[in-house]
């Protein structure tokens, strides 16, 4: 057992294709909240073996994606204050905040370093006495437990030129939000895996609960969303709506118990600004009291300048359901991977990158 | 972003481990999966192990998928 190739099977992968056009009778709209799943569905053309009865929509479950330029500007402010070091994952470096972006202002002498984890970013800061090294925490539940590890980490190392600009983001809360609105109808959500590998498959109930919706947590191997499918089709033409677990080898019902527990002591929940979506309450963390020697937005005086929005973008429209890269007159013409004018075409996640990428043109 | 990749451990030190993804050796953090042993396979998401992998669940899923396919194929 390797985890990854008995996943890509093509024998099973007909097998469930099958079936779904099989039991698949009525006509059905299901979202992919998250930017991994929408990679795994273009890749593989998932879309395309589907049958006519089920359309699928990409949703806001792309970190970089949904932050707005407002928190954007702050990173960008943060990187030219001398002396600081700014560090980051990579797919933040090219996104355009309102004047400029990291990338840009790296050009021009901020020093900002791509890291792979929150481990590289404390060996910075111990290398760098006299440097402030700042962390980008995007993310959603998945990795805001490593931010919240990493803090606790350089109280043990006693590292004091250590901070965080938390922009993290939570998915349930944002999932009520774009239902509430009620511009999208939806019948199934496939729910991300690695957000339910730490916050466990209760936090999902409320969607089918209360709004009636199948849900089913996923992995990220075709096999996995195939059979997430499957299992949403068989919710839906037996006219349920309950959360269920297909990624069961990586994902508990009740979670990461000891990545919860970090991220409770250290964090708490506090309103976000969304891009797209606007302002939603407990939808972000903040550093509790006891950590906030850790807060960068409080040890430094940012100046970030008045917000713009990129005009004639939708990434917005795209992020809640409601449009389609395919409807944006900047898609694939002035906004491209190489020159990218939204988020979207800049994450390797975003939907704009994915149509880009692997389906430009399609339509159902 | 959400982006986490099946390890398997070798070795542990501590609150740290080497373990092997993908024919290569890398360093890993067990803050948040204390209980992890030599020999399990972990999802690891920037560098820190998020989550033990279920072999048996696995095995179970894989099972039952492969009931499917055969079904499928008697069925074609």
């Amino acid at each position: 057992m390797r985890f990854i190739q008995e996943f890509r099977s093509s024998e099973l992968a007909k097998g469930l294709i099958s079936r779904i056009h099989q039991k698949s009778k009525t006509q059905a709209r299901f979202m992919e909240f998250c930017g991994g799943h929408t990679v795994t569905i273009f890749r593989y053309g998932i879309r395309q073996v589907l049958p006519k009865t089920l359309e699928m929509l990409s949703g806001p479950g792309c970190p970089v994606c949904v932050t707005a330029n407002v928190d954007l500007d702050k990173a960008i402010a943060l990187a030219q204050i001398p002396d600081v070091i700014i560090t980051t994952f990579g797919d933040m470096l090219k996104v355009p905040g309102s004047h400029s972006s990291l990338q840009e202002v790296n050009a021009s002498g901020a020093d900002i370093r791509m890291v792979y984890s929150t481990m590289d970013a404390l060996n910075l800061a111990e290398e760098n006495p006299t440097k402030s090294v700042v962390f980008i925490g995007i993310g959603f539940e998945t990795t805001a437990p490593i931010i919240a590890a990493s803090i606790l980490q350089a109280e043990e190392r006693r590292i004091r030129n250590y901070y965080i600009l938390s922009m993290h983001k939570l998915c349930p809360p944002v999932i009520r939000a774009i239902l509430e609105s009620g511009e999208v109808k939806l019948h199934g959500l496939i729910c991300p895996g690695h957000v339910s590998a730490i916050i466990g498959s209760h936090p999902w109930e409320f969607i089918a609960r209360d709004y009636g919706i199948s849900c089913v947590i996923s992995g990220f191997e075709p096999i996995d969303v195939l059979q997430c499918v499957d299992m949403l089709v068989a919710q839906i033409e037996s006219g349920q709506s309950k959360v269920e677990i297909a990624y069961r080898r990586g994902v508990h019902p009740e979670g990461n118990q000891q990545a919860l527990k970090l991220m409770k002591q250290v964090f708490e929940p506090c309103p976000a600004q969304w891009r797209g979506i606007g302002e939603v309450p407990d939808s972000s963390l903040k550093l509790k009291k006891e950590y906030q020697h850790f807060d960068a937005e409080l040890a430094f005086d940012i100046d970030p300048g008045p917000t713009y929005e990129p005009v004639g973008c939708i990434c917005g429209d795209i992020l809640r359901g409601v449009k389609t890269p395919l409807d944006c007159s900047l898609f694939g013409k002035d906004c491209t991977p190489q020159y990218p004018i939204g988020p979207c075409m800049v994450s390797s996640e975003g939907s704009c990158s994915a149509y880009y990428l692997y389906g430009e043109g399609f339509e159902g | 972003m959400c982006l986490a990749i099946p390890a398997l451990i070798k070795l542990i030190e501590d609150k740290e481990a080497e373990a092997e993804i993908g024919g290569i050796t890398r360093r890993i953090s067990l803050w948040l999966t204390p209980e992890a042993k030599v020999g399990d396979y972990v999802l690891v998401h920037t560098g820190y192990a998020i989550n033990i992998l279920d072999e048996e669940e696995a095995k179970e899923t894989l099972r039952l998928l492969l009931e499917i396919a055969e079904l499928a194929e008697e069925q074609s």
